[in-house]
């Protein structure tokens, strides 16, 4: 499954913004791949740098106050951190399209649906606006709006949400890209508008053969999509893994703490959830020591002084956790969370 | 948890209607006939998709909207259609409200200590010293510290304003609190937090909750009851359990259906959504059921009578009420 081809590799990022405060260190050195044809989801919470780092990826975030002190981003052996044009192109759009959260407020309201969706074929492939218009016209079909050609000629507010977030799907695969970005693509819909658009997404994968990166915070989402997930907490990297890692051989205390703090459907109601403590961490100033230090129920002396690494806990599956050194005395006691142990390994 | 409530009625609605008139003889039908018993100490859930009515209806029971037709009993005793001054000052006494949104909901110029204690200084014959006594002792109940009292929300991240939002609507000591989306703007690690000290707080003060929310999962595991609105009717009301793993009606299995589990074996099992398009418009609704031109098992009889709640026919035990023509 893991043996496809990598078409985004990403070293070392690290994104710093000035704030009035201080700087304030969003991500501290992150390192993934993205594989043709699979999903990845990043995974954590509100300020856990996951958007930003795909967003300082895309060049989408402001400098100043923004700026990458280090990393790379390699597509197609080009870093796309220093460079986004590639033939002269802009990548952005074209070969990495990208669906934002919202999509009321990230469509433009005075333009048609159509005209936005021709605009991005113009721009990057040089159609002419009646060529782009009939193409667009057809990715709206392709996203299975009824009616494609009365809607193309429709402005935003004339669209529910659900229909305003395949718009925007449509306009982010018009130029057919290799890697779709999906920022919480979901997160402002309803449950069953948010099924639709999933399973949409997931058929549009299987015809196309793209990559999606799918950033959000929902772990149920996570599991019907993704094959791969990684887990970022206070402008790291965690834990990383197969779906199956993550979700069923958990291996970093904060995802165990996730996990436990959702209420699972064998949770009977008279059990409570198991929070997590306390809030993360200030990135003004980061801990030196581990990031989950303050919060985490198994936190060891060490934890707080010396900064842990990415263990190797499996084939592909790492842990950002000192519980997973060769030399731990303890192991990590997460799957005896009572509702939460862990199903058999199906071979 | 028990199956059958036998506790006393604490709130009740009765046909309760609430239409927003917007102009150009167009009406929003929010909530239609709507007859719902909340029992005391009770967890109500109440589930639906955007524009079902759900926070207009807790609306509706506390007295924040005036209604269309229709009543709401408290204690047996039917409150005014439209309330005056002093109406809203008893109910503030007796019910409550959390608000979604704990960025909006709280007044950026006013410290925390004002906004926890204002409805204490309007309501009671407490004075200054008081009002600040009871505003730290509830600080301290919801897990934030006295001295905050002096700071303002925008020193406090999203759980702790709704904790402040918490301490806001408990300090009156009401008996019926409607959380309107408590935890939706919260971080998973945060949710349960606010969840457990909302359990808490239930038990010892023994609170009745009416719990809106679109978190399925979460509905189930916090209520009681779960009642589930489509387009400003109840569909389906029974014990929270039995709706969530034996839904009936066709529209709370299409919910059901489309909550994702965070557990991959379960995800990659389900099958892809059989039920296209949205919840339609609340402006002009159409006679018959409203579910009937998204329903697979839609038959004549939906699109010309419009069903009521009654006990499915195959179901003795009778704690369960769905509004479909199938059963």
């Amino acid at each position: 499954m893991s043996e496809r081809e990598v078409v985004l590799e990403v070293a070392d990022l690290k994104v710093e913004f000035d704030t009035y405060g201080g700087i304030v260190h969003a991500v501290r050195g992150v390192n993934f791949q993205v594989r043709q044809g699979e999903t990845l989801a990043i995974v954590g919470e509100s300020g856990c740098g996951k958007s930003v780092t795909m967003q300082s990826i895309m060049g989408l975030i402001p400098m100043p106050p923004g700026r990458i002190t280090s990393g790379s981003a390699i597509y197609r052996g080009q870093d796309l951190i220093h460079n986004k044009y590639i033939d002269g192109r802009d990548i952005r759009g074209s070969a990495i399209g990208m669906v934002f959260q919202d999509p009321m407020t990230s469509l433009n309201p005075t333009m048609t649906i159509g005209d936005q969706i021709a605009e991005t074929l113009q721009v990057h492939r040089g159609f002419s606006k009646s060529q782009a218009l009939a193409r667009a016209v057809e990715l709206i079909a392709m996203v299975r709006i009824p009616d494609a050609a009365k809607r193309a000629s429709q402005y935003p507010f004339e669209f529910s949400g659900g229909m305003l977030q395949r718009s925007m799907i449509a306009m982010s695969l018009a130029c057919e890209p290799s890697i779709l970005i999906a920022d919480e693509p979901t997160t402002a819909l309803d449950v069953t508008i948010q099924a639709q658009i999933l399973d949409l997404l997931m058929d549009l994968q299987k015809e196309k053969g793209m990559a999606i990166v799918l950033i959000t915070h929902d772990l149920g989402v996570v599991a019907r999509m993704a094959d791969d997930v990684m887990v970022m907490y206070a402008g790291e990297i965690v834990e990383s893994g197969s779906i199956d890692d993550v979700f069923y051989r958990g291996a970093h205390p904060y995802t165990m703490g996730l996990r436990a703090a959702m209420p699972s459907r064998e949770l009977g109601a008279r059990q409570r959830l198991t929070p997590i403590d306390g809030s993360p961490p200030d990135l003004f100033s980061p801990p030196s020591g581990c990031g989950y230090f303050a919060r985490c129920p198994q936190a060891m002396r060490m934890c707080q002084a010396q900064h842990p690494y990415l263990m190797s806990v499996g084939k592909a599956h790492h842990s950002r956790c000192w519980l997973q050194h060769p030399d731990s005395a303890r192991q990590v006691p997460g799957l005896s969370i009572p509702h939460l142990a862990a199903p058999a390994v199906q071979s | 948890m028990s199956e059958r409530p036998t506790a006393p009625v604490l709130v009740e609605a009765i046909g309760l209607t609430k239409f927003f008139n917007i102009g150009r003889n167009q009406t929003v039908h929010a909530v239609d006939n709507v007859s719902l018993q909340v029992h005391e100490r009770e967890i109500v859930g109440l589930v639906g998709e955007t524009g079902s009515g759900k926070s207009t209806l807790g609306k509706a029971l506390i007295g924040l909207h005036d209604k269309t037709s229709g009543s709401v009993r408290y204690r047996g005793q039917t409150l005014p259609q439209k309330y005056g001054p002093e109406d809203f000052r008893e109910q503030a006494k007796r019910a409550q409200m959390i608000f979604q949104d704990p960025y909006s909901s709280l007044n950026p110029r006013m410290t925390v200590g004002e906004i926890i204690g204002e409805g204490l200084k309007l309501n009671s014959a407490l004075n200054g010293e008081a009002v600040r006594e009871q505003v730290a002792e509830w600080l301290r109940r919801v897990g934030l510290e006295p001295d905050h009292m002096s700071r303002y929300p925008h020193e406090f991240s999203g759980g702790q304003r709704q904790r402040i939002g918490i301490a806001r609507a408990l300090i009156m000591g009401p008996e019926f609190v409607v959380c309107d989306e408590p935890i939706s703007a919260l971080d998973v690690s945060v949710q349960a937090q606010v969840i457990n000290l909302l359990d808490d707080l239930k038990a010892s003060m023994g609170l009745t909750l009416l719990f809106i929310a679109h978190d399925l999962s979460m509905v189930r595991y916090v209520s009681d009851r779960m009642a589930v609105m489509y387009l400003g009717s109840l569909v389906e009301i029974g014990p929270a359990n039995k709706v969530f793993f034996e839904p009936k009606h066709p529209y709370t299995q299409l919910l059901v259906g489309s909550n994702p589990e965070p557990d991959p074996k379960t995800e990659h099992r389900r099958r892809s959504t059989l039920i296209k398009g949205e919840i339609p418009s609340p402006i002009n609704v159409p006679a018959g059921c409203r579910f009937a031109n998204r329903c697979t098992h839609v038959m004549d009889v939906c699109r010309q009578v419009t069903p009521i709640l009654h006990v499915p026919k195959d179901e003795t035990a009778g704690d369960r009420e769905v509004a479909c023509h199938l059963y």
